[in-house]
């Protein structure tokens, strides 16, 4: 109930603020003009948007619409497929992640990324949690438990599993596994988290406590979650952005996106008459 | 409309079909059965001829003239010294190999070739290896007709083997695995330390495994390349002459006295129970691996 109230008290502060101070606001990612391909496919052609800090952005679209591809341009997961390119600038916080010079492991670090399916590693919970850090060569016993149990209380995991730490992942729940796959995001301490339809996969029960959690996660973090589900993003979004065929069709705040879009085509896809 | 006469041809047909289910059924069982019975009839025909003639002193005892007093003890260290050698040489660079082939390699003809030629190296017999074998190391590096010549030898004949199932195994890590470990800041190379190599162990073990129980039965490279038929001493040194238990087993079948046919025997049951037992361990890490991810 109590987030619920925050949710709306939120709306109508966002409602009274007038479009020009939120222009003002520095973007935290910022995209000039984008196009992939992967071989001869163009999958993304053309996007320029920016991205609010310290809020929650939907994007929303049917499948094949970019939407994944798009989202995975951001920690450059993409670089690994094969035919992948690309042209166009992606900025966060000002500087260029696809220039020569950047060090795609530190800026993993930054942007962090929850999956569509749990993909805890087949270890225990302690070492799938320690994984990010130990990378990062931090050895410190005391740490690396502190460090452990802050990822696990901020992902509302903490209290289910803290006498279990060292049991295998795989022996916990969808739901618990997703939860421990964000904590293991938290654990780098990032300030973006990216997130691929995260509830997808999960019952209605945990794919509430995901939301939950993500609402308290955008205190602090700024966080993109692709989504199949509309009254998801109307539930958790601040922002959404509907692509179509590899074009970003509408982007605004999700309040007038799901009340009175600008286009027809945005129109008919939330409402489920096609997509 | 399905008229009466069709009916009856779809129920011939069905009927037809069950036939030839049930006569492949009985085909498959008799050639299953055929591999089976016929190890069975030479497992029992070797441990009638030779189970009587094993014991402490079979093992311990050098060779000799006399087959009576005749040993496995050469051999069997021979064995040992090589199965050692060949796994410190084929074991890390196969899978390095494997590695490299499946993680940084760019697909592109080079790959594609080199590929190609894994698998024709697979199959090219084992006597030409011994060939190589003799060529390269034995003459060209001068290492004699040495355990250490023997085992390289065998190390290049096992090689495609680990390659292919390391290939396979570091293929079978599921790719969410990967995507993970590199979201969360992880390197190339701490991804496939940390996450894939463990993930994958399981199958690389077993593959290393079964192609190092191949090695310890191979005899034609190693007659090729040298071995002695009559070694006085167990190996002390890499460089020392050998023999292995498949060319003692061998060199004592040619002999006219019954001794050391029953000898052979013998000595072919020992050789049987190093491939059985690393065999055994072989299902034991499979088993231990597939559990891990169900």
């Amino acid at each position: 109930m109590e987030i619920v109230a925050t949710r709306n008290t939120i709306k109508t502060v966002e409602n009274t603020t007038n479009m020009e101070s939120e222009e003002c606001q520095k973007p935290k990612i910022s995209i000039k003009n984008v196009k992939v391909w992967y071989d001869d496919f163009q999958a993304i052609k053309g996007i320029s948007m920016d991205i609010k800090p310290n809020a929650v952005t939907a994007f929303i679209g049917p499948s094949g619409c970019g939407k994944s591809t798009f989202l995975r341009l951001f920690n450059r997961m993409n670089d690994y497929v094969d035919g992948f390119s690309m042209e166009g600038k992606i900025k966060i916080d000002g500087s260029n992640i696809y220039k020569k010079k950047i060090h795609v492991e530190e800026l993993r670090k930054e942007v962090g990324m929850v999956f569509q399916k749990p993909n805890p590693f087949p270890k225990s919970i302690f070492e799938n949690v320690a994984y990010g850090l130990k990378i990062q060569g931090i050895t410190d016993k005391k740490l690396l438990a502190s460090r452990v149990e802050k990822a696990l209380r901020q992902a509302d995991l903490w209290e289910e599993v803290k006498n279990d730490l060292k049991k295998s992942a795989l022996a916990l729940s969808g739901g618990q596994q997703q939860r421990l796959c964000i904590a293991r995001t938290l654990a780098v301490e990032p300030s973006i988290i990216l997130m691929d339809e995260p509830t997808s996969a999960l019952d209605p029960i945990s794919t509430a406590k995901i939301e939950d959690l993500i609402f308290e996660l955008k205190e602090k973090y700024t966080i993109i979650i692709v989504t199949h589900n509309m009254q998801q993003a109307s539930r958790i979004s601040d922002y959404t952005a509907f692509f179509y065929l590899g074009e970003l069709v509408e982007y605004n705040k999700t309040n007038t996106i799901f009340t009175k879009p600008e286009k027809k085509h945005t129109e008919n896809y939330i409402t489920g008459r096609f997509g | 409309m399905v008229s009466e006469k069709n009916t009856n041809q779809i129920m011939n047909k069905i009927r037809v079909n069950r036939w030839k289910d049930q006569l492949f059924k009985v085909w498959g069982v008799a050639c299953t059965l055929i591999g089976l019975i016929l190890l069975v009839v030479f497992i029992g025909d070797i441990l009638i001829d030779g189970i009587m003639r094993i014991d402490w002193g079979f093992v311990t005892d050098l060779p000799s003239r006399k087959p009576e007093k005749a040993g496995v003890f050469t051999a069997l260290m021979g064995s040992l010294w090589v199965l050692v050698l060949t796994t410190f040489i084929a074991f890390p660079t196969g899978v390095a190999a494997a590695i490299y082939l499946e993680e940084y390699a760019k697909k592109g003809r080079f790959s594609a070739i080199l590929e190609i030629n894994i698998s024709n190296l697979a199959g090219v017999p084992s006597i030409i290896y011994g060939l190589l074998g003799l060529e390269i190391f034995v003459r060209i590096l001068g290492l004699g007709a040495s355990v250490l010549a023997g085992s390289l030898t065998l190390s290049l004949l096992i090689l495609p083997i680990i390659i292919v199932a390391t290939r396979e195994s570091i293929k079978a890590v599921p790719k969410t695995i990967r995507d993970a470990s590199y979201a969360l800041g992880a390197s190339k190379w701490q991804t496939i330390w940390n996450q894939i190599l463990p993930a994958a162990s399981g199958g690389i073990l077993t593959g290393v495994i079964l192609s190092l129980s191949r090695a310890v039965g191979e005899t034609a490279p190693l007659i090729v390349v040298g071995a002695l038929a009559y070694v006085p001493f167990a190996p002390g040194h890499p460089l020392d002459d050998f023999s292995v238990l498949p060319i003692q087993i061998f060199n004592w079948i040619s002999r006219p006295q019954h001794g050391f046919i029953e000898n052979a025997a013998a000595a072919i049951i020992i050789l049987l129970l190093v491939t059985f037992m690393m065999n055994g361990v072989a299902v034991y890490y499979r088993n231990k691996w597939q559990k891990k991810w169900k």
